[in-house]
This record gives C-alpha cells, sequence and structure tokens, in this order.
C-alpha cells in the first residue's frame, strides 16, 4: 500500500500556478528523487506535504499520508502530524539549528513536545537518535552546542531531529547541497540507511542528478510545476522519455567542446593584441618559461583567538607553501573541499591580501595589494553567488565598467561595454537595465562582461557556475570555452564540484589544508590519482553510472 | 502604502508647512504684547488662544516649529555629517587601530549623560539655540557612526565589493560608491527618528531654559511659562504639548513606515 499519495495536487499563489496537477506515490521504505531545476516546483511540494505552504496559497487536489487527507486538517492537527508522521530535513545546517540549545535538548524538544514526555526520558531517545546518526557518545555528548560542530555534523543533527519520533516519511530537502563533497557522501549513506532499516519513506529533493543516481528508487523530474516524468531510477536515466529530462541529462554531463585556438610554444614571448597600457612592459619582462602566473611558496598564515588570556596567538597556515603556474590561455582547475585554503589563495592571487612568505607573480609583476593597478588589469575575477556579485543600485552598464578604473575610462567606453554584453550573449540595450531584472545565468554572464572589459589574460573563476541549474550551467560553460578561444585567456578554475572541474579544465591542483596535495594533468589525475585524498574525493563525488549514459552520447542538443 | 505611514507623513508634513508658512506669514505679530488680551480661550479671531502676554499661541506654535524643526533638522544633519563618515571609515579599517579608536569614542560620548553635557555646554558657552543643536547634534555623531558601520560591515563581505577591489578601487571610493548608496535607506530611516528625538531634546532644553532665548519662540519654553498657568488656562500649557506630541509621533509614524517599506526582509512576506 501507498504510504503517500498526491493526487493531482495543485497550488495558486495569488494568481499565478505554482504547481500543477502532481501526481506521486510512495511506499515504506522506499526512495523517490525530485529533481528539477530552480523555480520548479519541488520545495513547494514538500511545503504542501507538510503543510506549510506561505500565506495566500491555495491548493486542489489530494494528498492522502496513510489513509489521511493532510490538506483537510486544521493547523492543529497539522501540528500533531509535523514531526510525528511527516520529518522534514533543510538544506542549510548552518541555520537549521537553535544556535543557543544544546543539540541533546533540540533532539529531545520534539519528543516532549508530541510524546509528553519527561524531559529525562526524552534527553535518553535523543542520545539514541544521535548514535543513530552516527554522532556517538562520549566524543558527541547531549551538551555539544551547534557551533562545536561541523557543517555535516549539524546536518546529523538535524536528521536526528526529523527522525525522533519514527516518521513515516521523511522529507529532505537539498539536504547535502551545502555539505564538502566527503560529507555529502556520509550523509547521503546515512539518508539512506535509515529509509531501508526503519521502512521509511524518503523524498530526496535535489537538483544534482548524480546524487539521485546513486540513491532512488525511482525518480520524478519537474519542471515549471509539473512533473514532466517519472520512473525507476536506472530505467529513466539509460531511456529518457521526456525531451526535457534528456536535456537535463545531458546538460550535468556536458562537457563543452574546446574550439580551436593558436597553441603555444613553450617560453614564447606573450604578444598582447590589445591596447593593453601594460603590454609594452609585458613583451619585455615576459616570465622567462613563458608562464602568466607564477605562484612560488605562497604562505598566508591568520592569527587565530588566544586559547587563554595572555596566551601567544595561535596562527593558521591558511595557505601553506603553495607553487604552481599557469601558462597563457590555459585552464587551471583547483579543487579542494571548505576550508582549504581556496579562498585566502584566491584572494591573494588577486592582489588583495598580502603574502606572509614568497611571491606571486603575473608576469613581470609582483602581484599584492601594492601592485600598479596596470598590472591588476591582467586577472580578473567571477565569482559564485550571482546575487551578490553587483551593486543593486548601479545600472549594468556603469557595473560592467568599473575595471576600467584601472585603465581610465576609455572615451567609446559605452559602446565597449555594448560589444562586451554582445559577447557574452546579451542585448547592448541591458547595459540600462538593473541588476534585479536579470536570472541567475544572466547575472553571471554579466559578470564574465565585466571580467573581459579590460581583455585580461587571466580570469579567476572563483566557484562560478556552482550555483547555477544544470542547462544554464551548460551554456555559461560553453561561453567560457567560446571566450577563452577567442581572447586567448587563462582561466583558475575553482570548483568542489569535480564533475566541472573534470569536463573544463586541461591541468589541476588538489587543495588539502592549505598544501597542494597533488597536481597534474585533469584526465591522468582523475583516472588514476596518486594521493589519497585526491582518490577520497572522487570516490565520495556523486556520478551517474556511465553505462546508463552510454546509449544516447548525443541523444539531444542542448537548449 | 500603510495607513500609519501615510499618517506619519501627513503629520510631519504638517509641523514642516507650519514652520515654512512661519516665515512669510503668522495670524499675528508674536513680537506685540496684548496684556488687555492675555489668557483667552480659543476662538475665531485667536484659533488656539492667547497666552499671559496676550500673544496669539496658533502664531508661536508655528514660529515654534520653525525653532524646533531648524534645531532638529540642523542636529541631524551634524551626526549624519559627522557620523556617517566616521562610521564607513570604521567599517571599511575594521579591525584595525583606527577603527577602535573612533569607535571607542563613540562609546565614550554614548557614555555621557546628554543633559548633563548640555548642561555644561551652555554654562560655558551661554545659552541659545545655537548651542542647543551643538549640544544634541553631538549626540547624534556616534548613533549615525554605529548604524553606517554596522551596514557597511555587512555589505563588506558581499562579492560586490570584492569585484570593485579587484578593479582596484581604494577603500574611500568604495565607501562612496558602493557602501553609502545601499545604507542610505539605513539612514534615511534612523535620521527620521533622531529628528524626532531632536524636537523632543530641544522642546526639553528649552524647558529647562537652556535652548532658545526669547524672543526665539520655542515650544519647550512655551510649555515652561504656562506651567504656573496650568488650572488657570489649561489650553495655554495643552497647545505646544500636543504640538510636541503629535510632531513626533508623526516623524516616528514615518520611520518606521519608511522602515517597513525600504527594507525588503519586512515587505509582506507571500511567496
Amino acid at each position: 500500500m501507498s504510504l503517500l499519495t498526491l493526487e493531482a495536487l495543485t497550488l495558486m499563489i495569488g494568481a499565478a500556478p505554482i504547481l500543477r496537477g502532481v501526481t506521486l506515490g510512495l511506499g515504506p521504505g522506499e526512495i523517490l528523487g525530485l529533481v528539477g531545476e530552480s523555480g520548479s516546483g519541488k520545495s513547494m511540494t514538500a511545503l504542501a506535504v507538510m503543510g506549510l505552504l506561505p500565506q495566500g496559497a491555495r491548493t486542489l487536489g489530494r494528498i492522502w499520508l496513510e489513509g489521511q487527507d493532510v490538506l483537510a486538517l486544521t493547523e492543529r492537527q497539522m501540528c500533531a502530524l509535523r514531526g510525528n508522521q511527516i520529518g522534514m530535513i533543510f538544506q542549510e545546517p548552518m541555520t537549521a539549528l537553535n544556535p543557543l540549545m544544546t543539540i541533546g535538548d533540540q533532539v529531545a524538544e520534539t519528543l516532549m513536545v508530541h510524546r509528553k514526555m519527561p524531559r529525562a526520558e526524552a534527553r535518553q531517545i535523543a542520545r539514541d537518535k544521535l548514535d543513530r546518526v552516527g554522532l556517538t557518545a562520549p566524543r558527541f555528548p547531549l551538551s555539544l552546542y551547534p557551533h562545536e560542530l561541523s557543517g555535516g555534523q549539524r546536518q546529523r543533527v538535524a536528521i536526528a531531529m526529523a527522525i525522533a519520533l519514527q516518521p513515516r516519511v521523511l522529507i529532505a530537502d537539498e539536504p547535502t547541497t551545502a555539505l564538502d563533497v566527503t560529507t555529502q557522501a556520509e550523509v547521503l549513506d546515512l539518508l539512506r540507511d535509515l529509509a531501508r532499516t526503519e521502512d521509511m519513506a524518503l523524498i530526496l529533493i535535489t537538483h544534482d542528478l548524480a546524487v539521485v543516481a546513486g540513491m532512488a528508487d525511482r525518480v520524478a523530474v519537474m519542471r515549471r510545476g509539473e512533473i514532466v516524468e517519472t520512473g525507476l531510477t536506472e530505467t529513466l536515466f539509460r531511456a529518457p522519455q521526456h525531451p526535457y529530462t534528456a536535456q537535463l541529462l545531458a546538460a550535468s554531463t556536458h562537457r563543452p567542446e574546446a574550439a580551436a585556438r593558436p597553441t603555444f610554444a613553450p617560453g614564447r614571448e606573450y604578444l598582447s593584441q590589445e591596447e593593453n597600457p601594460a603590454a609594452s612592459s609585458w613583451q619585455k619582462y615576459s616570465d622567462p618559461d613563458g608562464a602568466l602566473l607564477r605562484v612560488a611558496g605562497a604562505v598566508r598564515t591568520y592569527r587565530l583567538a588566544r586559547p587563554r588570556p595572555f596566551a601567544p596567538h595561535p596562527a593558521l597556515r591558511a595557505v601553506d607553501d603553495v607553487s604552481f603556474t599557469i601558462a597563457p590561455g590555459e585552464s587551471l582547475g583547483l579543487v579542494g573541499e571548505s576550508g582549504c585554503g581556496k579562498s585566502t589563495l584566491t584572494r591573494a592571487i588577486l592582489g588583495l591580501d598580502p603574502l606572509q612568505e614568497g611571491t606571486i607573480r603575473l608576469g613581470a609583476h609582483l602581484v599584492g595589494p601594492g601592485m600598479p593597478q596596470a598590472a591588476r588589469a591582467d586577472v580578473q575575477v567571477v565569482f559564485q553567488d550571482p546575487y551578490g556579485s553587483f551593486n543593486p543600485r548601479q545600472r549594468v552598464e556603469t557595473l560592467v565598467a568599473e575595471p576600467f578604473h584601472l585603465t581610465g575610462l576609455p572615451a567609446d567606453w559605452r559602446d565597449r561595454v555594448a560589444a562586451a554584453l554582445v559577447e557574452v550573449g546579451l542585448a547592448p540595450e541591458d547595459g540600462a537595465k538593473f541588476i534585479h531584472e536579470f536570472s541567475g545565468g544572466q547575472r553571471q554572464r554579466i559578470a564574465i562582461a565585466r571580467a573581459l572589459i579590460i581583455r585580461p589574460k587571466l580570469i579567476v573563476l572563483d566557484e562560478a557556475v556552482s550555483a547555477l541549474d544544470v542547462r544554464v550551467r551548460a551554456q555559461v560553460l560553453d561561453l567560457l570555452a567560446a571566450l577563452q578561444a577567442s581572447h586567448d585567456l587563462a582561466y583558475l578554475f575553482i570548483s568542489h564540484d569535480l564533475s566541472v572541474v573534470r569536463n573544463v579544465t586541461t591541468r589541476c591542483l588538489v587543495m588539502q589544508a592549505g598544501r597542494i596535495v597533488e597536481q597534474g594533468p585533469t584526465e591522468a589525475l582523475f583516472t588514476a590519482p596518486g594521493h589519497p585524498y585526491t582518490a577520497q574525493l572522487l570516490a565520495a563525488a556523486p556520478q551517474i553510472p556511465p553505462a546508463w549514459m552510454e546509449d544516447r552520447a548525443h541523444a539531444s542538443p542542448l537548449v | 502604502m500603510k495607513p500609519s505611514l501615510a499618517l506619519g507623513a501627513v503629520l510631519s508634513a504638517a509641523a514642516l508647512a507650519a514652520a515654512v508658512l512661519s516665515l512669510i506669514w503668522m495670524p499675528y505679530d508674536i513680537t506685540q504684547l496684548a496684556i488687555a488680551q492675555k489668557l483667552q480661550p480659543p476662538s475665531l479671531a485667536h484659533w488656539a488662544g492667547t497666552d499671559h502676554f496676550g500673544r496669539d499661541i496658533a502664531s508661536m506654535l508655528m514660529a515654534g516649529a520653525r525653532t524646533s524643526l531648524a534645531v532638529a533638522l540642523v542636529a541631524v544633519g551634524i551626526g549624519v555629517g559627522v557620523g556617517v563618515p566616521l562610521g564607513l571609515s570604521a567599517a571599511a579599517l575594521r579591525g584595525s587601530w583606527l577603527d577602535e579608536v573612533m569607535m571607542r569614542g563613540n562609546d565614550l560620548i554614548f557614555a555621557f549623560p546628554s543633559l548633563v553635557i548640555a548642561i555644561l555646554i551652555t554654562a560655558v558657552f551661554g545659552p541659545s539655540a545655537t548651542n542647543a543643536i551643538i549640544a544634541i547634534g553631538i549626540f547624534n555623531i556616534p548613533v549615525f557612526a554605529r548604524v553606517a558601520r554596522a551596514g557597511a560591515l555587512s555589505l563588506w563581505t558581499l562579492d560586490y565589493i570584492r569585484a570593485a577591489q579587484v578593479a582596484g578601487k581604494g577603500r574611500a571610493r568604495i565607501s562612496a560608491e558602493h557602501i553609502l548608496p545601499n545604507i542610505a535607506n539605513l539612514l534615511i530611516v534612523q535620521g527620521t527618528i533622531q529628528f524626532s528625538l531632536g524636537i523632543l531634546a530641544e522642546a526639553g532644553l528649552s524647558y529647562v531654559g537652556l535652548g532658545a532665548q526669547p524672543p526665539t519662540a520655542s515650544w519647550g519654553r512655551m510649555l515652561a511659562e504656562a506651567q504656573t498657568m496650568v488650572t488657570l488656562a489649561p489650553h495655554v500649557a495643552l497647545a505646544p504639548g500636543l504640538a510636541i506630541v503629535v510632531t513626533v509621533l508623526g516623524l516616528n509614524l514615518l520611520g518606521d513606515g519608511l522602515r517597513d517599506a525600504l527594507d525588503p526582509r519586512l515587505r509582506g512576506r507571500v511567496a
């Protein structure tokens, strides 16, 4: 018998249809992957099941949970249901827990509310549940506070809270999106194990098809509030019926074609085609080995808080003796988990922070906070967050023209901005608009236009496509590949997403705890990792089994 | 627009209109005493009655509005003019000794009881509207410095600030170009609230005789003078009291309303 059934669920907010006739069924112990791009209605479906819809939402259709119509329940009855029969896990483990309550009390709270259980008994069960999710005593006592735990450990606490009452259905909304790959693998293993052993139905909401491939029994693909396709996972991956599913699959394994471009002989003197004021000195003093960027023995330490009053400050070596080079026109990948020092290294390469030891050279110039403006113009950056990357109060043309500060504003700056916008696939008229008028993918194009406008030689892509939906991501990667060829750009591609790095870079660095533990040609490094940490990262990265994708190598074009 | 915001805007505009109008026209000349007409209740000739010197209270309220608003406006101007650059530079130099010095200096001003300082200033320089402005203005500085610093600090972590740094822009330029426009709404809201507090402070200082001196009209001094006659002619005290309450209420409603309207996080939460 089906545990949870959605029958033609339609959801309206105001006059806007958010969900249209969503029909789903879920049995005990079953894992359903609900995939789709942002705004497809995945999370709204979950919130409808939880009865947590925003004000002004109207629903049609039915949601049956063990023979009970959830939509017909009063708020009071819903409260009894939530946590008790349905549990939910959210994306952001940093905000899902109350920072002022111990983890033991937070897990015990649901028990005390729903079962009217005395505190001591509730804490006993909380202990069991925390053990169950892998936070075992004595290493993780109930008296810990959330800030004493890592992101993955917090997500485990959130899971313990969700399963405290042994709900029949567990909804996990992007539970691992905010986590590192190795942590993600552990949390996914835990969720799968819980569903199987406790006979819970699990709805796994994610944008990541690779996560679903390794987890779900069945997959439902959503687009614009509708389920376009549902089926057994392997069947759906091998032979998608709906063109949209095929597009998603193609995009998630998309590999931009390297366009034909001039090859570089080592030691070749770099000649700039642009009327860049730095060009002449560049030619005179270019690196003897032809390297564009040369990082040598870079060390950056941070002073930590004193452990006791008057004790000396301990130091954290965020970047620890890092050396590498980037050749002109090269794509270099840099992978590592959060806290490994990627961001610190990026800031140093951009010349925003000084190094304590070692040097970074960009052509002839030393990189650092005091570097000359003209030298700074050779490196630009694209950030991860398409929403935080722009001053909301300036027009796009002003935003894109900002790097001209380094070179002086040319008389034809408006034309150049328009040309840059055209290059990234936008219209010249878009310059007069404000940033809120653009989608995430378009914003990232504008960020690329801003990086391109002064014709840098190196662009640092700091998780530049991580926040984008797979299809948009594929388009942006294609754009980057095309621009690299036409403008002879070098990319430093920083990402936690191994599959993207594998598809777009030729050489790759692996960073762990401030050190580069391995570097080499990307393909070799991914097929035969030399360092155990690289192997661990690769093993943890979710992947769509290649065999599932073989049947239709180039089945459908990108839209 | 919320009704409270509209009401606040109307009340504030009314006070402003009365003050501006008093520059060119008032029903009666308030420098002329007419003892024969003293302490008359409100009538058609005198809408708010007359005081113990026979002056028209409605005219004095208009002139008092001018004093109150001028004092509060200049005091807010001092607070914004000094406090915001302080706060912005403290945020731009976060963690440096300059940040520490500036913010601890602000704490120091905060720690002093404002009335004591006002008395000190008047004791040294003599009571006047100008000195009231200086006293009130000094206490506005740390308020704006803190609001500006807090707003700026949250912006300094954003990527578009990093992008501007990569574009070679210095801290001062970034503060002026990217930070200030984006904390303007915070400052507008705080300015409105400080403005109403300034009116209260001016009334308070004038009430104890440390603010505007005769013949400058002031709501606070009108209250003080009416105090002895409260049982005899309550309207003389009631009129300036109501003027203060209504203006301050209007400005507070305006400030709250503006905060709700300008802060997207507090806008109606649908979807």
